[in-house]
């Protein structure tokens, strides 16, 4: 079902007259308060009064995660803080996250897009969602939740983990909308199923996954093992949350971008340049409807492309492609944003440690798994073996505290870690999505 | 008094023993004494050669972690209860033993233990002490 009818399915003219004026307001309001953008345009020549089309978009200076990270915490803020109602956070590059900010009228926003979401997802009054994102500084379980309760949907915020007691919940509280990641739903499955549970019994009619990537293999194994219909949502804190695009339940192919609230472009991450329709690249956002935290042209790092056709649904907007890859080295794990140089940061700090390492992903009944391993020098060598496993301890709690990522770590001998070019393959992704 | 020992850090993989064992005889190295300490995912070889130094070496260019440590030879009689002296006179005087194992020659008619302590100096005064016979590293690597 669409959820706004009117917004969701304007004629493409429409949209763009919107589009254009909410641009200009947002580039307009930026430039009076947030000194970095007031900054990057001046370097770049340009003033507000320049963005005449919404061509002109690609006059505007990217921004990027290193550009959120040097303002940590508030700086990208366009509202003073007395008008700032929420605070949630991602993982950032290095030791210190990306913080975002939702006014009241923010969090109102969101809510519709995610009520538009779900609703694309098949939910609507009277469903129950089951909502298993986690609640906190990421943004799933909240958002999820607020569009939840727009709907008029009855939502169980049960967020993450504990799963024997979400599928005992689920056996007693029937509800027929789940949410949360593939990789969780999958784990879900095989647990029910060690209990004796099974989902054909349960009354799940769609489920709404999301925060990491999957496929198409994955969608049919989810389907047939939860027996529901699994379509895909795509967000990033960034830009608000969950709900910055959307799968429609009728075709599945694709995710509608809400376009009345962001500005989608695809370019070549080498050279900036805008691409056409259909080509894969690098997806960037610009937000043309938010208060506390605008973004413009943010770079997303996701690979994709973009597909103007029209949909069976009967919305207008367009359609992103499922994101196929990063062109950073960011890796998600159980739907947290981990990138090297964190982990790198936290070997770092402990004695004796060299910064040779490698990380292997893998997915183990149906969960991310990350190894770390460490190569043990002269300087963290020690002949009792009590000494070293205190070592491994140290450097598995140490990333547990900073990332909010539980990992193996592996003490291997020097040079084991495999160097191409010189440089250390640090990564190893072993999972098959 | 006291003896040198190295140790090697390896993971646990096939070969990797037999890796060590292959260098150290290329280069003519005789191993005296060992022990392997290991856990799911690592392992610590400890070894008692007669050329330390040259062991060190020939190990760290093939690319191993090595390690020295002193380690305490004690002379152990070679009847019931010979060993339960030593340990009982460490016990009392409160000296930890962070592990320990069996030299492979004899010393006379007495065995060889090789201990690993905290504070090599104050175990081996108070073995000293009481009677026991602590081996030196220039005997012992020529044993």
């Amino acid at each position: 079902m669409i959820y706004n009818m009117e917004f969701e399915t304007l004629p493409r003219e429409a949209l763009e007259a919107i589009q254009l004026r909410r641009l200009r307001a947002t580039v307009e309001r930026v430039n009076a308060t947030v000194p970095f953008y007031r900054k990057r345009f001046r370097e770049a020549g340009i003033v507000p009064a320049d963005i005449q089309t919404l061509n002109d978009l690609q006059r505007l200076p990217f921004t990027t995660k290193i550009d959120l990270r040097d303002n940590y915490p508030f700086g990208m803020f366009a509202v003073p803080m007395d008008n700032v109602v929420r605070i949630h956070a991602s993982s950032g590059t290095t030791g210190k996250p990306t913080v975002v900010g939702y006014t009241a009228r923010d969090i109102e926003t969101w809510a519709e897009l995610m009520a538009r979401s779900l609703s694309a997802g098949g939910a609507s009054r009277g469903d129950i969602i089951h909502n298993a994102y986690g609640y906190g500084l990421f943004t799933g379980g909240l958002g999820i939740h607020y569009g939840a309760e727009r709907l008029g949907a009855s939502v169980i915020p049960i967020s993450g983990g504990n799963t024997k007691r979400q599928v005992m919940i689920m056996k007693d509280f029937g509800p027929t909308i789940l949410t949360c990641t593939p990789s969780y739903a999958l784990h879900l499955a095989e647990v029910a199923a060690d209990m004796g549970v099974d989902f054909a019994d349960l009354r799940f009619k769609s489920g709404v996954f999301g925060a990491e990537p999957w496929s198409e293999a994955m969608r049919e194994e989810i389907e047939r093992k939860l027996h529901l219909t699994a379509v895909d949502i795509y967000g990033l804190s960034e830009v608000i949350g969950p709900g910055v695009s959307i799968e429609c339940i009728e075709a599945k192919k694709g995710l509608h971008i809400f376009e009345d609230h962001f500005i989608a472009e695809v370019i070549n991450p080498e050279t900036g340049e805008v691409l056409p329709y259909g080509q894969m690249g690098e997806l960037v956002f610009t937000s043309i409807t938010k208060e506390a935290f605008p973004i413009i042209r943010y770079r997303t790092r996701d690979i994709t492309s973009l597909n103007p056709e029209p949909c069976v649904c009967g919305r207008t907007l367009i359609r992103m492609n499922r994101v196929s890859g990063r062109t950073d080295d960011m890796l998600i794990i159980r739907g947290v944003n981990v990138f090297p140089s964190q982990i790198e940061s936290v070997l770092m700090e402990i004695e004796g440690v060299e910064p040779h390492y490698q990380l292997v992903v893998d997915r183990v009944d149906n969960l991310d798994t990350l190894t770390v391993m460490v190569e043990v020098g002269e300087r963290a060598f020690h002949d009792e073996v009590r000494v070293l496993q205190t070592l491994e301890k140290k450097i598995t709690k140490n990333i547990k505290e900073f990332l909010g990522v539980s990992v193996k770590v592996t003490l291997v001998e020097p040079k084991t870690i495999a160097r191409s070019e010189g440089k250390a393959m640090r990564v190893i992704d072993k999972r098959k999505l | 008094m006291h003896v040198e020992q190295i140790s090697v850090f390896l993971e646990n993989k096939a070969g990797r023993l037999c890796e060590v064992t292959r260098i150290l005889a290329e280069s003519g190295i005789n191993i005296r004494a060992l022990s392997l300490a290991d856990t799911s995912d690592f392992g610590i070889l400890r070894l008692i050669v007669n050329d330390n130094d040259k062991a060190r070496e020939v190990l760290k260019e093939r690319g191993f972690t090595v390690g020295k440590t002193e380690v305490v030879a004690v002379e152990v009689d070679d009847r019931p209860g010979g060993l339960h002296r030593i340990l009982d006179i460490l016990f009392r005087s409160n000296v930890n033993v962070e592990y320990m194992y069996a030299f492979v020659q004899q010393s006379g008619d007495n065995a060889v233990i090789i201990f690993r302590f905290d504070n090599p100096e104050e175990a081996v005064n108070i073995l000293q002490k009481n009677g026991v016979t602590v081996i030196g590293g220039e005997k012992l690597y020529k044993m």
